[in-house]
């Protein structure tokens, strides 16, 4: 069977869950394999999300946010970049491919550049096949 | 003539655990004759001679607490979880092998496989040309030998068999232990079932000895032996990565009492499911950098975060093992 990789993404409320809305209300066409939740902040995002995520089935997981110096709450995005680099370090000493994690500013006017970043990053994820970790999870052994 | 209150049945095992867990229970000292007043020991492999056998012989639910320490390794330590889960009636999962997964538990950044390759054949000091390995079981003339199965993952107690309660530590506060026994012997209201006892619910920090200031943004991390400890301001402000953010109180900051940025031994505060990714956020919101390049200079310093972050933890966490 073909693979149909699993992505979630994380949208902050001001400006890339806008940006995904336009992209909609334009009838862009993208790649249907994104599961978009909505956090108010793109610093709401806590690690834990992410990491949950995964262990629960996605094949990647893409954060988006205002650009630097755009957060509706001043520093959110740059406590969410921090946060990026961080688990980056981290699930590669997983053992989990850091491709599978993005982070992406899109503003609420980038609706296009939404829809072209789904279609590259599902591309991205395809390639990688699907992510081993729900099922190393689930064998105790 | 006074009614004599029957003793409590008392039971310590150590799984894979250092030692340090049982030494803590002997820490108690002198107290130890309050202890034996109050409680009959029947069974302690560190300081008794009894035998797996007595164990199974006991009736069940025989032993009223049984302290359960050291993480679940190999197929000897699940069967005796098994085991002492049957025979006593309120289990504790005594410091943080047990509770979390504690150091033992760092193996599983490695498969099984990996352990026994290095082990036996890799190591410096080896010399093994047949590559030869251990075998669960051996023929010999006089029938079969058998040693226990090495798992692949190692499990914290509570994968394997339901636990009362969680006593953290590496190793316990021995007067910790002491209030949770006096409790238990006194008949007093236990907490409901899978509390942790014996700690905190609040963070290190809340309560930290240390002087702390409203300035918490640093631009580099140093490793403690990098750095001259002031000795009386928060280890974080200066640069040096301490878990006391992410980590549950009760120690009494044994570790801050002797200059050392606590490691995060009691796990994590409660409702927590995750240590690792909360300290990873209280570190991204310290790090004085906004630009990604100098960001990732600062994060280059924190050497081996899963290792630092999980040090007592990864068999709990969220991702509990390396993906092979």
């Amino acid at each position: 069977m073909e693979f149909k990789p699993k992505v979630i993404a994380f949208l902050c409320n001001w400006c890339s869950y806008t940006g995904a809305d336009l992209a909609g209300t334009a009838r862009l066409k993208y790649k249907p394999n994104v599961r978009a939740i909505r956090v108010m902040c793109s610093g709401r995002i806590e690690p834990t999300f992410v990491l949950r995520a995964f262990r629960k089935g996605a094949d990647g997981v893409l954060i988006c946010g205002c650009h630097p110096g755009d957060c509706h709450y001043q520093e959110g995005n740059y406590r969410c970049l921090r946060r990026y680099h961080l688990l980056q370090k981290y699930i590669q000493q997983m053992g989990i491919e850091t491709e599978r994690l993005k982070l992406e500013w899109i503003s609420a006017s980038e609706g296009k550049q939404y829809a072209d970043l789904i279609d590259s990053f599902t591309e991205t994820i395809t390639e990688l096949g699907p992510c081993k970790i729900k099922e190393t999870m689930e064998n105790l052994t | 003539m006074k009614e004599q209150k029957p003793k409590l049945k008392l039971a310590v095992y150590w799984a894979a655990a250092c030692g340090g867990c049982c030494v803590s229970v002997l820490d108690v000292h002198e107290k130890l004759f309050d202890v034996v007043a109050a409680a009959d020991l029947v069974f302690w492999p560190i300081a008794l001679d009894f035998k797996y056998k007595d164990v199974e012989d006991m009736p069940d639910g025989h032993i009223d607490v049984t302290l359960f320490n050291g993480a679940i390794r190999n197929s000897e330590n699940e069967y005796m979880a098994k085991l002492l889960r049957k025979k006593t009636k309120i289990l504790v999962a005594y410091g943080s092998c047990a509770h979390l997964g504690g150091i033992p538990g760092l193996a599983n950044f490695f498969t099984g496989e990996e352990i026994f390759k290095r082990v036996y054949e890799e190591s410096e000091s080896t010399i093994n040309p047949e590559k030869i390995r251990p075998q669960h079981k051996y023929e010999v003339p006089e029938g079969t030998l058998e040693i226990p199965v090495f798992f692949n993952d190692v499990r914290p107690l509570d994968r394997v068999v339901d636990v009362d309660y969680y006593l953290p530590g590496c190793p316990p506060q021995t007067e910790r232990l002491l209030e949770v026994f006096l409790a238990i012997v006194t008949g007093a209201e236990l907490p409901p079932k899978g509390s942790v006892v014996g700690a905190g619910i609040k963070a290190q920090c809340d309560d930290c000895i240390r002087k702390k200031t409203e300035n918490k943004l640093i631009k580099k991390f140093y490793r403690p032996w990098e750095i001259i400890d002031d000795g009386e301001s928060c280890f974080m402000e200066q640069g040096v990565l301490c878990m006391g953010p992410a980590t549950r109180s009760g120690c009494g900051y044994r570790c801050i009492k002797g200059n050392a940025p606590c490691r995060g031994c009691y796990g994590p505060t409660a409702d927590v499911i995750d240590p690792g990714t909360k300290m990873m956020s209280a570190i991204a919101s310290i790090i004085d950098a906004k630009d990604p390049d100098e960001l990732e200079k600062i994060i280059s310093d924190v050497v081996d975060p899963a290792g630092t972050f999980y040090r007592f933890s990864l068999p709990s966490a969220i991702i509990r093992r390396k993906l092979s």
